[in-house]
């Protein structure tokens, strides 16, 4: 793993090369990571991983100009050449009159990121742990456990020098019966956070509850979507919430920025500082990452700025962007949804007569500026009546507008970190909508 | 590289293995885009790293490091045997190889003009000018081009003799141009959506795709279909053009043919396949002028699934799936060729960099070309033609697919009457394969690349091909959103 006297050394090599070709900017990204993943599936471990590796991304700017080069050759000489073909491609580039200078430093707080058992999480550990997962399963288990530690530099001719250390871990369980399955997943920056046997004790109750599913038709329902599915599906917005995007007209939000675009309880922040969230509490470039409130009662309100974009608009950059040069600019990755009071059995109870979802899939846009997703159900569909599940549901397809979406919530969960496979984790509510389309019912 | 490779299987063997396989991979990449007339990305990137894959105690572990010294090498060695002892903590029985013989081979894919020797300057100078021509309408709010490049050198040795070296180069491009006007965005990408095409080819791709001669007419589409009607509601024959069929063909031929799909390897995340083992040889997936192959061989053309050996060291083969509309053949593994009863695995594993294990990905999964002539395949009273594809999505099992398009048009007694716009269609797999009713002939057909496959746990993003020619299907449902 990288420490901080041989980033500083190697930071320095990738100046004084730069400097022997009359560059002075120099922007370096060094990102170290061990990551290890057991899989399993048909109840027994199928694939089991580990990898290890390290990368430095080097960004030269001459003028108006600028290029990255990165390699995972860490030696002098590599960083060295990297440096001199960034200076290349630099020189081949034309003029951004929209470049910013270097990032100036600035203090940032750590984030509290790290725990050391997790880093130590052993391949034994994690193969315990899902042996005990299979058994506490009727049927077909399949998942996975993970761990990770990482630690990223980011410095600059400037004096930026911005480190952080994290760790993370994530456990994903399906049980799958004759005809029906159920899933859970939890991930956290401690994995003693995540109780696994919990987890898989869900899954395997979904499973069980959801098994000889019936046909319903398609059309417009009463709905409860878990935490999971919430985060995969609103998750699809946040890309359109940019300045950049708005400045390109790519965005939901153009012309519609004075109005309120969703119902009045939604309140949607992001924050890199939320005890749930995870990541960085630096941006692309070294810019310290301010929290923010996207949404508020429904009304748009601070979007985030790169500092391009924030020269550009000439007001402060939020520290939301990316590694420069790049296509999108900036976007919330910290996201926080204010939930509700609802407990779930009390959302159950609101829901009266309607569909509970467990997971989302394969959700991809299908108009940009009405944000309509479609997507399946998957992994646990249930009609609730009376506030309980009566049986399980074949999978529906949706066509769903998320500005619709969200103002149809009617009740919501407090929120928690949840954790999908469409979008990054976020910490959202379960929500209870009260018109879901569901537009099409596949054969299981 | 190679003895690289060698010496890091020396120390696998040595570690009390059943077998063991190495890869030593490095790859360099260079991306170039613009946007509204400015240059946005010019990066360019190296990786080199060793994965090392050991079965021991009936059981897989593998570890991957870019440190290559001889102790880094030693210390992920020890790491996949330790792996492997603790995969053997969870197993219900020894995995089993289907027998494949040594092979010692070197092989480059063909590439006319190396896309790294032609300069920065040049491609953003022709990047540039296609970003002015999709400009040159003022309608148009955003201008998007992009050039990517890669090349990936890889040895591969397993302790059963092999030593393979193989040097793939993939060349990519596109353009996009958007158009924002009363709250209704809409797009026009050649030679198609999500970055365009992608080949095992030089830059001779970019000369073949000519985007500056497309610009000004995309850029023209893209206004066009602010005034144009939504897609009409119901069952009509709808024509694809050949891109939005080879996404056709991945999503609802080339996942469900998976095995490790079908056998519930990724129940957990990519899903099953409705292909259960029983269908094989019996079901009826097409009708009977479908015929579709998985082919990796560089017969087939220059796909992104093309190789001389796949990353278990099974050579590259051409296997029938579908063979006049009859369901013939799943894509296997070494590990998984037993399961359906095949003495030997048909080289589908791929694993995406050095720090990857290798998988059952699709090669190029083709519908092989037809008798019609495009006249032919348009030659309908009424129907629907779309073009270029703008959402996809299919269910976990690969049975209910919905597929969005950027544009459409209205066809009378053969002939384009109206653009429509938002369309899309949906069906089942199955029902869809089994009314397609003209496929039109070698002279339309295109090995198209997709670039970002994902599957698997880790996610591995994958390229794959897929040859495809303009097809009619018949009564499908279409409509607007």
């Amino acid at each position: 793993m990288i420490d901080e006297s041989n980033a500083r050394a190697w930071f320095d090599w990738a100046l004084h090369e730069a400097r022997k070709h009359g560059v002075g900017d120099v922007e370096m990204s060094l990102h170290a990571s061990e990551s290890a993943l057991t899989r399993f599936a048909n109840n027994t471990i199928h694939q089991n991983v580990s990898d290890e590796s390290g990368a430095a991304s080097i960004r030269v700017a001459i003028g108006k100009r600028t290029a990255r080069v990165s390699t995972n050759r860490l030696d002098e000489a590599s960083l060295r050449r990297a440096t001199a073909q960034a200076i290349d491609l630099a020189r081949a580039n034309e003029e951004d009159p929209g470049l910013p200078p270097m990032a100036p430093p600035e203090a940032i707080a750590p984030g509290e990121r790290w725990d050391a058992e997790t880093a130590a999480l052993s391949a034994e550990a994690r193969a315990g742990a899902v042996r005990e997962a299979i058994g506490a399963i009727g049927g077909s288990a399949a998942g996975i456990y993970s761990n990770e530690r990482s630690t990223q530099f980011l410095l600059n001719s400037n004096g930026v020098f911005a480190r952080h250390d994290e760790t993370g871990a994530t456990f994903s369980v399906t049980a799958t019966a004759s005809d029906s399955s159920g899933w859970a997943k939890a991930s956290a920056v401690r994995a003693g956070d995540i109780d696994t046997l919990a987890l898989a004790r869900s899954a395997s109750e979904k499973a069980a509850l959801s098994k000889a599913p019936r046909r319903m038709d398609p059309g417009v329902y009463r709905v409860i979507l878990e935490p999971a599915a919430v985060l995969d599906l609103v998750g699809q917005i946040f890309g359109d919430c940019s300045a950049t995007a708005l400045d390109e007209e790519r965005s939901f939000l153009n012309g519609r920025f004075d109005e309120r675009i969703f119902g009045s309880n939604i309140t949607i922040r992001d924050d890199v500082r939320h005890p749930l969230q995870d990541g960085a509490p630096f941006d692309g470039e070294g810019v310290a990452r301010r929290a923010l409130t996207l949404f508020e009662n429904g009304y748009p309100r601070e979007m985030p700025y790169s500092r391009s974009a924030a020269l550009r608009a000439g007001r402060p950059a939020t520290g939301h962007g990316y590694a420069l040069p790049n296509d999108v600019g900036e976007s919330p990755v910290n996201v926080v949804i204010e939930g509700g009071s609802s407990t779930m059995p009390e959302l159950m109870a609101k829901l009266g007569r309607g569909i509970l979802v467990t997971r989302l899939w394969y959700i991809r846009e299908v108009d940009p500026f009405r944000k309509v997703m479609t997507g399946m159900t998957r992994d646990g569909t249930f009609f609730v009546d009376g506030g309980e599940i009566q049986h399980g549901v074949r999978n529906f397809r949706f066509n769903v507008s998320v500005v619709d979406l969200l103002n149809a919530v009617e009740a919501m969960t407090a929120p928690g970190r949840a954790s999908g496979e469409e979008s990054f984790d976020m910490v959202v509510p379960a929500m209870l909508v009260g018109e879901f389309p569901f537009t099409e019912v596949t054969m299981f | 590289m190679r003895q690289l490779a060698l010496d890091a299987l020396e120390l696998a063997k040595g570690r009390g293995v059943q077998y063991a396989d190495v890869r030593v991979v490095e790859s360099e990449t260079q991306d170039l885009s613009t946007r509204n007339g400015r240059v946005s990305q010019v990066t360019g990137s190296d990786s080199t790293g060793i994965g090392i894959r050991i079965l021991a105690e009936g059981a897989w572990g593998f570890a991957a490091t870019d440190d290559l010294s001889r102790d880094g090498i030693d210390k992920a060695v020890f790491k996949a045997r330790a792996i492997a002892k603790a995969s053997a903590m969870a197993k219900l029985g020894d995995v089993v190889l289907a027998p494949e013989q040594s092979w010692t081979a070197e092989w480059d894919s063909p590439c006319a003009v190396d896309p790294f020797r032609i300069s920065v300057q040049k491609k953003l100078d022709y990047l540039l000018k296609v970003d002015e021509a999709l400009r040159s309408n003022k309608a148009v709010t955003l201008t998007e081009t992009s050039f990517h490049g890669t090349r990936t050198r890889q040895w591969f040795a397993n302790s059963e003799g092999s030593v393979i070296g193989q040097t793939r180069t993939v060349t990519g491009a596109g353009c996009a141009c958007y158009v924002f006007k009363d709250g209704d965005l809409q797009k026009r990408s050649y030679p198609n959506s999500f970055g365009g095409q992608y080949q095992l080819k030089g830059w001779e791709l970019i000369d073949e795709i000519d985007m500056l001669r497309r610009a000004p007419s995309l850029a023209e589409e893209a206004a066009m279909l602010h005034a144009a009607d939504p897609c009409p509601a119901g069952e009509h024959p709808l024509i694809l053009d050949s891109s939005q069929l080879g996404l056709q063909i991945h999503e609802s031929i080339g996942h469900p043919i998976e095995l490790d799909r079908v056998l519930g390897s990724e129940a957990n995340y990519a899903g099953m396949s409705f292909l259960t083992l029983d269908q094989l040889r019996r079901l009826r997936y097409g009708s009977p002028m479908v015929h579709v192959v998985s082919d990796a061989t560089i017969a087939h053309g220059p796909g992104l699934g093309t190789f001389a050996f796949d990353d278990e060291g099974v050579p590259a083969q051409r296997t029938d799936i579908i063979r006049e509309g009859l369901f013939t053949g799943y894509l296997t593994s070494r590990e998984s060729a037993g399961a359906i009863g095949e003495n030997r695995s048909n080289g589908c594993m791929r694993a995406a960099d050095w720090d990857r294990l290798p998988l059952i990905r699709m090669t190029n999964t083709s519908l092989e070309p037809g008798a019609q002539t495009l006249d032919e395949v348009f030659d309908v009273p009424h129907g629907i033609y779309m073009e270029t594809n703008k959402s996809w999505s299919i269910d976990d099992k690969r049975y209910n697919f919905q597929f969005g398009c950027e544009a459409a048009w209205e066809i009378r007694d053969g002939r384009r009457v109206r653009m429509l716009k938002n369309p899309v269609y949906s069906g089942i797999s199955t029902e869809f394969w089994n009314v397609c009713e003209a496929i039109a002939n070698r002279d339309h057909w295109t090995l198209w690349g997709v670039p970002n496959c994902g599957k698997g746990q880790p996610e591995q993003v994958m390229g794959t091909g897929h040859g495809a020619s303009p097809s009619r299907f018949r009564g499908i449902q279409t409509g607007a959103l």
